[in-house]
């Protein structure tokens, strides 16, 4: 596939916030189990917010660069019953909602106590809106990665693990986020935040890395063969109709030399996974500054999985589009 | 988008015309919103295409608003070099002036001085007839550099062709052979025919280097190497009289095989028909004077005698002591050493699969026999019950043609045609009005100097069909009178002239120097010239000594197009024509008309939208040039205009006075009660629009078969003065008229005799019998130098260089690649997609290869006219086809060395026909780090005045733009 | 329930690309179009073509197959394209099975492009919306054209008639009978969509000529004395036994 900025970029924006939100509200759990102490809320979960905030927002922005008709964005919820995108179109939203109401009250200390749980555990709007969002947080993962698992023919995408990914890497990327930002604001925070953040990298390397196994492996269902019917073992295509190219030669391919995809594969496998490891650990020996390299290179990185996640994607459609004369 | 509820206001009006986004002639239906055209399709009423269009046809849309388009008469800046493109806008009275001064000048002196040359246009009645009024023997249209050995081959042999001629009853064959084309002419219908044919279980060969278009869907392809068709036919035939597979009793009655021939080598008359004294009818064109060796009697008879039947096969000795032998016999001799496995080594094709093409031939031409219950009485007062088919049909086109060895393949394969019985008859070979013809047609060129003189029309036609020498048309010294050369010894059977070689002749004055060149509707600085870029140069050329010095060797260029071709840059005025859809035409049976099987059909186009710009039909050109000069024709005795315009034209005028025979043969007579013959009728234009623009007589069907020996068709035809005899047309196995340019070279007989140095040249073509040669280019290269050959082929959705401006069709060509078989290019280290060389004897290009799997090994091949120059047609000049496309013709040479100094047209010996697919070829990759840019270039063409500006975004509407 | 269809037999498509630009006529200027073209007459010329006309190479010289092959939008009967848009644009229509892209609600997010196997859509880069082949949807109920004419522009352009159109699923009709006789199969059947459109194979036409077929008693060459009887002094049975 053709990798479009405006989808990478909401992609690993929005994944990162997801992350970042799930992180505030993991941290806010463990307070509220006593676990970790009581962080300034205001700071930290209100700041927080707002920066996922931002992140969502910049990411939806850069959704809108997607769509040929982006005043007619509106409409792309109305089929929610069978369309992912139609649902990510639902959700994003929400949860945007949730993470901004989950912000406001932190950001102006509105903790009215709602009940009391068995175990003395008192539930205010943030907890509720904590629970809501982390629930809406998943969905969107779920949601995102589906749009991209859901199409059968697309074998690289075509997996749990696409799902997973989305997860584990919005997840780290998330949680080193609010790492580095707990730098700042809620630096007795750090060591917890990079650890998870350090356990969700190795977890992403693990399913990143089997998705590129499984990836390197797959063989293609469809072949020259069963795209236009003939059986006979050499078949090769000599025009494809028309010389000056078409949308299915724009979109459905990166129009890279193979050591540009592999350069970028390397690049994010480096740049999303040990470096940034190393940079934790580092941040944990108390180098804390470290942080925002860490997270902006981890970004970056992303960045450039992101890129190869669709230019990996092999389309069957390519199969129609390979010669011109 | 709304379905069913359309978004868009309907269509509001139909008008029906005929398509010519090519030669086909389509009829078609164009709809129109607002004026504007919206959507043509096929016309399901018309018998050509019968609603089916083609790829051009459905994009005339896209031509109709070109960017390209010539809006305004332009001439030449004072002072700009030919082929800088600096003109300046003038009006049409400008441009009539010019050019009737000029003229008249010229007719007033010598009208050899104009030359007039049209291209792939279908109105040479007209264009033919204005050159013979202004008296200049210098005239031609495109079938020389076309496919005249096509029409030539065949009509000296069965009196009828391919081509627009005749052709394939797909109908009813089961056995179809195609050799040597791609798309050829009859476009549509053969696409429509083809595909029944293949329903309804026919078995399709194709006999091609390639295999593309139709040649895909052939049940067997035959790659053949290109140039060696003749042997192939050849080895046919000599299996097919081996194994006794020809049908006997056909080439008895039908054909001159059982002619006896003269065999004493010192007669006068060795190597012609014996003949014996017959009462002839008066007008008589091929006296029935020949004799068989009746099988009967043992003796020699007149032919045809009742009761009769001549051996075809044997030697024998007449009273008088003269050897003879049928002309079959000879035949038969010829083709002796002709075997498949001769045929294998030359052409690549096995000989089991040789044996194979005659064995499926014969066997169905014997087993599967057609009978119609359709009587009919033959020549000969026979009459029959029945019209008999063999159902092997063949078509052949360019493949054949466009070599110098083309004439007599072409013949070969007319014979063999005729050893299976397939002329004429169902499921075979089928004429179309007015063919056949008598071998040769009757129309002669002058054969004297003194036909041209001052401010008279030329006496004779400029184009004819020589029977004996003393038909050429050439000086008392042998020397030729046409700028082309065409009907003198060097390519005396030039029936339709040698146009690719006009500008270089004119260019060096040889035979002599003209004044005017009036070049219509053809590309001749581009793809309808060979060595192009020498050509270009010639055009520019200025003269160095002499009273001229400074003048152009061409003083004056005149160019009619319709678009900013190549060829517009070199004019010094030009004249910018419609569109198909902005003028009247006639398709007529004076030219080339649309005639089906079954009867003579002609058609017209009828204006479908106004004029564009300062447009002028070339028509209306021609008769306003005409009657300024007071060419006969175009003025009453008194000098005054006669016709108003060109449709009043089409309608009044006759060949001769009374003679009650015009363009058009439909609804003739005062109320169009008439047709071929009839007086003018007024209202004869509405007539055919309101029939489609097409009139279809369909002839009884008892005329509709063995048309060259059915009586009632032969005197049909001359009742309705298609024709002058109603005599049989006896296919010529053996040719006389080529032995009798054989015998003047031999120094025989009483005729001219051709110069000293064309002797050998004549003596060695005109062979009575076709016989084998290697192509001339081939003769003259060293093959392992150049061991490959390049053809070019027509894409369907293309027409020559006129599509490039087209916004659809070029996105499906934008440009070329030159394709090599992949063993072959490995050989090279060329890798698929490669910039290579290629390079001939005479220039070299650079270009993209592809590999493919579809070609034979020995040739290379590339889609015809795709590459363009720099800015023509209104491209950008970053354009694909300028920058990746190219064209072979920079690699073709339009002349050979001939021994010495001397050169000779690169076309076959006998007919003049442009040998362009003889050149060979070799190819290299490019050096490292050569641009990646078609090699040659040229000066970028820009836009003239008065043409549209070209937009870089299009979403046509149909729609007048408020 | 009717499934209308186009069934495209290479066995006779000469590769004209008639198909393609009347259809691209029609449409253009029609309620699917504009159509647009971009660098009509610069380098690289690109639009949008609901029907584009393919070409292969099977096999190896000498035994090369040269196919060609159209392709336009499959309707099919499980189009993957249809779930996956968000707005409800991308829709089947239930009465005739024709899958169909409403513009008004298209926002151009490309998402059925890529849920098409096929390769079948393409994104009108001026008004950035999704088209696709309508199946002449505009044609083919139109009251106001003659009967004839109601079918796809492409249909009746092609010059071999290689493409038929019909309902498929009646199984009367002409294209279930071409389909079930010669053999019409289906792009892509793993994917499970469907396609409503079909293909029809190559068919070859062989003559079998049998060796004893080549001579007949009538060969003509009897007839002129060219297949002689062996002289009567040639040996035979008769000089050397007796019965
Ligand atoms: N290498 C190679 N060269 C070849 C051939 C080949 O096979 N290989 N084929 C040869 C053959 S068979 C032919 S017939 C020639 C064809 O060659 P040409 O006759 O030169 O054909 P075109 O290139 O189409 O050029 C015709 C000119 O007519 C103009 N034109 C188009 N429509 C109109 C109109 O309505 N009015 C006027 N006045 N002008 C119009 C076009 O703009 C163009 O400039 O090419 C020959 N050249
Ligand atoms: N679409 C379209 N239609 C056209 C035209 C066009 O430009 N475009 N031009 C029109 C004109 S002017 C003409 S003259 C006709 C020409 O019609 P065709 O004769 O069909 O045209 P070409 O493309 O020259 O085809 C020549 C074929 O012969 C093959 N060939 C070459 N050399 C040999 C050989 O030695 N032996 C054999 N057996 N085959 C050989 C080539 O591979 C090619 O397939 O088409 C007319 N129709
Ligand atoms: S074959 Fe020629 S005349 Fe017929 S529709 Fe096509 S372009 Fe027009
Ligand atoms: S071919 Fe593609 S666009 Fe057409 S219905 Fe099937 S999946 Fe949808
Ligand atoms: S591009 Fe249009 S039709 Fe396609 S999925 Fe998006 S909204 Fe639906
Ligand atoms: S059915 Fe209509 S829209 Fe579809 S390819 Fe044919 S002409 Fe185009
Ligand atoms: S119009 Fe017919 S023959 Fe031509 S490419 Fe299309 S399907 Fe094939
Ligand atoms: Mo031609």
């Amino acid at each position: 596939m053709h990798p479009a900025f405006s989808v990478i970029f909401l992609t690993t924006l929005i994944g990162a916030a997801q992350g970042l939100f799930l992180a505030l509200f993991t941290v806010q759990s463990y307070a509220a189990f006593k676990l970790l102490p009581q962080p300034d809320a205001h700071a930290f979960y209100g700041q927080g917010s707002l920066m996922a905030l931002l992140l969502l927002v910049a990411g939806l922005g850069a959704s809108f660069f997607h769509l040929g008709r982006p005043e007619r964005a509106w409409r792309s919820a109305a089929m929610w019953r069978t369309s992912w995108l139609s649902r990510e179109v639902i959700v994003l939203p929400a949860f945007i909602g949730v993470v901004f109401l989950y912000g406001l009250v932190h950001w102006f200390g509105w903790h009215p106590v709602l009940m009391i749980l068995p175990g003395d555990l008192p539930v205010d709007p943030s907890a509720i809106l904590g629970v809501a969002g982390t629930l809406l947080a998943f969905a969107l993962f779920v949601c995102t990665g589906m749009i991209y698992a859901c199409l059968k023919f697309l074998a690289e995408w075509h997996s749990p693990l696409t799902i997973i990914n989305y997860i584990l890497l919005g997840g780290a990327s998330g949680f080193m986020l609010a790492a580095a930002f707990a730098a700042f604001t809620a630096p007795e925070h750090v060591g917890f935040l990079a650890g998870w953040a350090a356990i969700i990298t190795l977890l992403g390397l693990i399913s990143r890395t089997a998705s590129l196994y499984r990836n390197a492996r797959l063989k293609p269902k469809s072949t020259l063969q069963t795209a236009i019917g003939i059986k006979h073992p050499k078949i090769t295509q000599k025009t494809q109709g028309f010389m000056g190219g078409s949308f299915n030669t724009r979109e459905f391919f990166h129009g890279q030399p193979v050591a540009v995809l592999r350069g970028v594969k390397w690049f994010f496998l480096i740049a999303v996974f040990p470096v940034p490891l190393l940079l934790l650990l580092s941040a944990m020996q108390g180098y804390s500054g470290l942080l925002p390299a860490a997270f902006g290179l981890q970004y970056l990185g992303l960045l450039a999985e992101r890129w190869f996640f669709f230019a990996q994607a092999n389309h069957p459609q390519n199969l129609y589009y390979q010669s011109i004369a | 988008m709304q379905a069913v509820k359309p978004s868009v206001p309907p269509l509001q009006e139909v008008k029906t015309t005929t398509c010519y986004m090519c030669a086909c002639r389509c009829g078609i239906r164009v709809h129109l919103r607002d004026g504007v055209v919206r959507y043509i399709d096929g016309n399901p009423d018309h018998p050509l295409n019968k609603g089916v269009i083609c790829a051009k046809g459905s994009s005339g849309i896209m031509k109709q608003y070109s960017p390209a388009r010539l809006l305004k008469p332009l001439k030449r800046k004072a002072g700009a070099d030919r082929g800088a493109g600096d003109f300046e806008e003038i009006e049409w009275e400008e441009a009539f002036a010019t050019l009737a001064e000029r003229l008249g000048k010229i007719r007033a002196t010598d009208p050899k001085k104009f030359a007039l040359f049209t291209g792939r246009d279908q109105m040479q009645a007209l264009t033919g007839m204005f050159a013979r009024q202004f008296g200049t023997p210098n005239y031609a249209a495109h079938g020389g550099f076309c496919s005249v050995n096509m029409a030539a081959g065949m009509i000296y042999t069965i009196g009828g062709s391919f081509w627009e001629f005749g052709g394939p009853d797909l109908d009813r064959a089961k056995l179809f052979v195609m050799i040597g084309t791609a798309e050829d002419h009859h476009s549509n219908p053969l696409k429509i025919a083809l595909s029944k044919f293949k329903r309804d279980g026919g078995r399709f060969i194709s006999i091609n280097p390639v295999r593309t278009g139709y040649s895909a869907i052939a049940d067997e392809w035959v790659p053949i190497r290109p140039g060696t068709d003749g042997a192939l036919l050849l080895a046919i035939i000599h299996e097919i009289i081996a194994t006794g597979l020809y049908d006997r009793e056909f080439l008895v009655q039908y054909s001159n095989a059982g002619q006896l021939v003269n065999m004493a080598e010192s007669n006068d008359e060795f190597g012609f028909f014996v003949r014996t004294e017959v009462p002839t009818e008066e007008a008589c064109y091929e006296p029935q004077d020949k004799l068989w060796w009746d099988r009967n009697t043992d003796r020699a008879v007149v032919t045809h005698q009742k009761g009769a039947d001549p051996y075809l096969l044997g030697e024998f000795t007449l009273s008088d002591g003269t050897p003879v032998k049928p002309a079959f016999q000879l035949l038969q001799e010829r083709v002796s050493d002709y075997t498949p496995e001769w045929a294998s080594q030359i052409t690549g094709i096995s000989a089991a699969t040789i044996r194979q093409l005659a064995h499926e031939m014969g066997v169905t031409a014997r087993d599967q026999k057609i009978e119609l219950p359709i009587a009919w009485t033959d020549s000969w007062d026979n009459e029959h019950d029945t019209v008999t088919g063999n159902p092997v049909a063949f078509h052949a086109m360019r493949g054949l043609a466009a070599h110098s060895n083309g004439f007599q393949t072409i013949r070969a394969l007319a014979i063999l045609m005729s050893l299976l019985g397939t002329i004429d008859r169902p499921g075979g070979f089928r004429h179309k009005a007015p063919f056949p013809r008598p071998i040769p047609p009757c129309a002669r060129t002058p054969n004297d100097p003194r036909a041209v003189q001052p401010n008279r029309p030329l006496d004779g036609m400029a184009l004819g069909w020589p029977s004996d020498p003393d038909d050429l048309f050439v000086n008392d010294d042998g020397s030729p009178v046409r700028i082309d050369k065409a009907f003198s010894w060097e390519y005396p059977l030039s029936v339709h002239g040698l146009m690719h070689n006009a500008i270089t002749n004119a260019w060096r004055g040889d035979p002599y120097k003209i004044d005017t060149l009036l070049i219509f509707m053809a590309n001749m600085s581009w793809n309808s010239t060979m060595n192009t870029a020498e050509v270009r140069q010639m055009l520019n050329d200025k003269e160095t000594e002499g009273p001229n010095t400074g003048e152009f060797k061409i003083p004056f260029l005149v160019v009619c197009d319709a678009f900013h071709s190549e060829m517009t840059a070199f004019a010094d005025l030009i004249l910018p024509d419609t569109t198909y859809l902005e003028r009247h035409d006639v398709m007529s049976m004076l030219d080339r008309p649309i005639s089906e099987f079954d009867g003579p059909v002609d058609s017209v186009r009828i204006p479908v939208v106004p004029v564009s710009g300062d447009c002028k039909p070339f028509q209306e050109v021609l008769i306003e040039l005409g009657t300024r000069l007071k060419l006969p024709a175009f003025v009453t005795k008194e000098g005054e205009r006669k016709f108003r315009d060109y449709p009043d034209f089409v309608v009044n005028w006759e060949t001769e006075p009374g003679s009650g025979i015009g363009f058009l043969a439909g609804w003739r007579g005062k109320g169009g009660e008439k047709f071929l013959r009839g007086e003018p009728n007024p209202n004869q234009w509405e007539m055919y629009e309101k029939n489609n623009c097409v009139f279809h007589y369909e002839l009884p069907k008892s005329y509709q078969y063995m048309r060259n020996w059915n009586k009632g068709y032969l005197e049909w035809s001359q009742r309705n003065r298609i024709t002058r005899y109603a005599e049989p047309i006896l296919i010529h196995i053996y040719s006389e008229v080529l032995q009798r340019f054989r015998g003047a070279a031999q120094g025989k007989g009483l005729t001219r005799k051709p110069p000293e140095h064309l002797r050998k040249r004549i003596d060695t073509y005109f062979d009575p019998l076709p016989f084998y040669y290697e192509p001339l280019e081939g003769q003259v290269t060293d093959r392992h130098k150049y061991p490959l050959a390049a053809v070019t082929q027509r894409p369907m959705a293309m027409y020559h260089s006129w599509d490039s401006q087209n916004a659809w069709l070029r996105q499906i060509h934008t440009h070329n690649y030159l394709y090599v078989n992949t063993r072959t290019a490995r050989q090279q280290g060329i890798e698929d997609g490669d910039w290579i060389w290629v390079e001939s004897q005479w220039g070299k290009v650079r270009c993209m290869a592809r590999h493919s799997e579809a070609v034979e090994p020995g040739t290379v091949w590339t889609w015809n006219a795709i590459g363009k120059a720099a800015g023509a047609w209104n491209l950008t000049p970053d354009a694909n086809e300028s920058q990746k496309g190219f064209l072979l013709n920079h690699l073709i040479s339009e002349e050979l060395p001939a021994g010495g100094s001397a050169r000779v047209s690169n076309s076959d010996p006998i007919t003049g026909q442009a040998a362009w697919y003889d050149v060979r070829v070799r190819i290299y990759k490019v050096g490292a780090g050569e641009t990646a840019v078609t090699s040659p270039q040229f000066a970028v063409m820009k836009p003239y005045p008065g043409m549209k500006t070209r937009s870089s975004i299009l979403a046509f509407l149909g729609m007048k733009q408020k | 329930m009717t499934q209308l269809a186009l069934v495209i037999d290479l066995n006779v498509c000469v590769g004209c690309q008639a198909c393609v630009t009347s259809c691209k006529e029609w449409n253009t200027s029609g309620s699917a179009g504009p159509m647009v073209d971009q660098n009509p007459y610069g380098a690289d010329p690109t639009g949008t073509f609901f029907n584009r006309v393919q070409t292969f190479e099977v096999g190896e010289f000498p035994n090369t197959e040269t196919v060609h092959f159209p392709k336009s939008c499959l309707h099919c009967e499980d189009p993957p394209c249809v779930p996956v848009c968000p707005t409800g644009a991308s829709y089947k229509r239930k009465e005739d099975g024709i899958v169909l892209v409403n513009y008004d609600k298209c926002i151009g997010c490309k998402y059925c492009s890529w849920a098409c196997p096929y390769g079948a859509r393409e994104l009108d880069e001026q008004q950035q919306v999704m088209k696709k082949c309508t199946l002449c949807v505009d044609r083919i109920y139109d009251t106001s054209m003659a009967e004839a004419d109601r079918k796809p522009s492409c249909v009746l352009a092609c010059p071999t008639s290689a493409r038929l159109f019909g309902d498929v699923h009646d199984p009367e009709s002409a294209v279930s009978l071409a389909i079930r006789e010669s053999g019409g199969y289906p792009l892509m059947p793993e994917w499970g969509t469907h396609p409503a459109n079909h293909y029809l194979p190559r068919r070859k036409t062989r003559i079998k000529i049998h060796e004893d077929e080549l001579e007949r008693a009538d060969n003509p060459l009897k007839v002129d004395r060219q297949l002689p009887r062996p002289a009567t002094n040639e040996p035979t049975l008769d000089d050397f036994t007796t019965w």
